[in-house]
């Protein structure tokens, strides 16, 4: 009896080799195990539509809040990206000044030489433009007379790059008997630009919040998860399941949910920039058609698929881990 | 293939469970692990199958010192064991045919290896047929019988129940054991844990009597 049971077990060792030893073999059930992950983990997010869609809901909001603002920053920093190339001055002249005299003054303005480029806007002209564009044309209409002032805007030579001497050619207009008050343009561009830091920073700061909310309520989803598969797992665990093999289906599930997330935030931004887009294009024009709505691009889009998959991932690699340390069969 | 040497099992708040236990399984044996509730079975299994760890003395499973094992091996080691429990711990919402695969497809075997296994083992325990059917549809016997295919499939050399027919019927019990039998017939080391008297004397097989944690007879 007992040789053959030798050969029993020995053919068995062999088999084994053989089916578990072959590289190409090892290599297709691997690639197997994962696809069979890849897919059931959906598989059991399509099962339990309900929650699925709720937990992707929630966090489609944080995503699409932090790349909407994202993309809030980007579209103003497009705007003051077109102003900072100016240097422009603008002048203010007094109420009191008539046409002829600005025109004077604008000519005389043109002959200097560190001057490139003047623009007269007359009280007429400053008043047809705000009224097609502000918004407010019915209650301009209501006023009396018209309170805008002439303006003369004055492009300095490029080669003015030096801060002190605009503050010279500033400090020579404002001497002006017809100007009322000389402005750079520049400082509140600088202004703005600092505001545009203040927010650039601001949205990084709620994308990161945003980013950690989502990793935990990946984590937390795939928690319930883990818990409602309590007893496979710990089946899984006694005939000999590594940690690996457990955590898998749940990685995936992770992946699914950050991507999912992703998508549906993609088309939450979208559809939002679609309804805005008519004012923004209202608001371009009062900038000269200088300003265009910018969207998700393509590279935006596939940064955040990413980085909401990742998310999705990571949190079931935290959540799974901590529970698998936990979770002893019994 | 199974030894003991003098282990003892510690909970801190029930204290010795298993007391200087010693004993010598030879490869292909079957034995039974016998003693009334709560002397210590369930624990030595457990210690077996590195579900617990032991307190203090050595256990050698297969060649290797399973004190020194490491967690990540633990897995492996496990492979090594074919696992039967009183409540089968079948997945119910997978079929008969999954639930039998699942230590092959934690293995990473193939497709077709795994279809030709599994088969093969549902042959062995009477249910080739059933493959499809879920573990609702089944009576107790046949999901012991499932169970014990699971745990054959990936021809472990050890086999070790837990209770297999604490919830079955005399009749039913008697073919579980035969089953087992046959299995010990082909060179499996078995070992089994029951209370059930009648049936181990029938059986006329070795007996390890736990008494209080420590090993009275053997």
């Amino acid at each position: 009896m007992k040789p053959v049971k030798k050969t029993q077990t020995r053919q068995d060792a062999r088999q084994t080799k053989t089916s578990g030893g072959n590289f190409v073999d090892k290599l297709h059930a691997y690639r197997a195990l994962h696809a069979h992950a890849l897919f059931s983990s959906l598989g059991r997010l399509v099962a339990s539509r309900f929650t699925s869609i709720m937990t992707i809901t929630v966090l489609a909001i944080a995503i699409s809040l932090s790349s909407g603002f994202y993309i809030l920053v980007a579209n103003l920093q497009q705007l003051t990206g077109n102003l900072e190339t100016s240097n422009q001055i603008s002048l203010f002249l007094k109420d009191d000044v008539s046409d002829a005299k600005a025109n004077r003054l604008a000519n005389s303005i043109r002959k200097k030489a560190n001057v490139q480029e003047i623009k007269l806007i007359t009280k007429a002209q400053a008043l047809a433009e705000f009224q097609a564009y502000s918004g407010f044309g019915a209650a301009v209409k209501a006023l009396e007379k018209n309170p805008l002032p002439i303006v003369i805007q004055v492009l300095p030579k490029n080669t003015l790059e030096d801060r002190q001497e605009l503050e010279n050619l500033l400090e020579k207009f404002n001497q002006e008997p017809e100007v009322d008050f000389a402005q750079m343009d520049m400082q509140w561009v600088k202004r703005l630009q600092s505001l545009m830091d203040i927010a650039r920073r601001g949205s990084m700061l709620l994308s990161l919040l945003l980013g950690v909310g989502v990793l935990f309520i990946t984590g937390n989803t795939i928690r319930l998860e883990l818990h409602n598969r309590r007893e496979e797992v710990i089946i899984a665990k006694l005939v000999g399941a590594t940690n690996a093999f457990i955590r898998r289906p749940f990685l995936y599930g992770g992946f699914w949910i950050g991507f999912f997330s992703g998508v549906t935030a993609w088309f939450i931004v979208t559809v939002m920039m679609l309804i805005l887009m008519q004012s923004v294009e209202k608001l371009s024009e009062l900038y000269e058609g200088a300003f265009h709505l910018l969207f998700l691009g393509f590279t935006e889009t596939l940064a955040m698929l990413f980085i909401s998959s990742l998310l999705g991932v990571l949190g079931s690699w935290i959540v799974v881990n901590h529970q698998l340390q936990q979770l002893k069969p019994e | 293939m199974l030894k003991f040497e003098n282990v003892s099992k510690r909970y801190p708040d029930a204290g010795d469970v298993l007391l200087n236990v010693s004993f010598h399984l030879k490869h292909g044996e079957m034995a039974f692990v016998t003693g009334h509730s709560g002397a210590g079975k369930s624990t030595l299994l457990k210690l077996i199958a590195v579900i617990e760890r032991c307190s203090r003395g050595q256990i050698w499973l297969d060649g290797q010192n399973l004190n020194q094992a490491k967690d990540r091996q633990i897995p492996y080691l496990r492979r090594k064991i074919g696992l039967i429990f009183q409540d089968y711990k079948l997945l119910q919402d997978r079929t008969v045919f999954d639930n039998v695969a699942l230590p092959l497809v934690i293995a990473g075997y193939g497709h077709q290896e795994i279809s030709r296994r599994v088969r093969a083992s549902l042959d062995k325990v009477g249910l080739l047929g059933k493959e499809k059917k879920y573990p609702v549809a089944l009576s107790g016997g046949e999901q012991q019988r499932v169970g014990i295919a699971r745990a054959v499939v990936n021809k472990p050399p050890m086999i070790l129940a837990d209770e297999p027919t604490g919830n079955l019927d005399p009749e039913l019990s008697a073919e579980i054991m035969l089953l087992f039998e046959q299995f010990q017939q082909v060179g499996v080391t078995v070992l089994i844990a029951s209370h059930d008297i009648a049936l181990i004397t029938k059986m006329n097989r070795r007996v390890l009597k736990l008494d209080h944690g420590q090993l009275v007879a053997s």
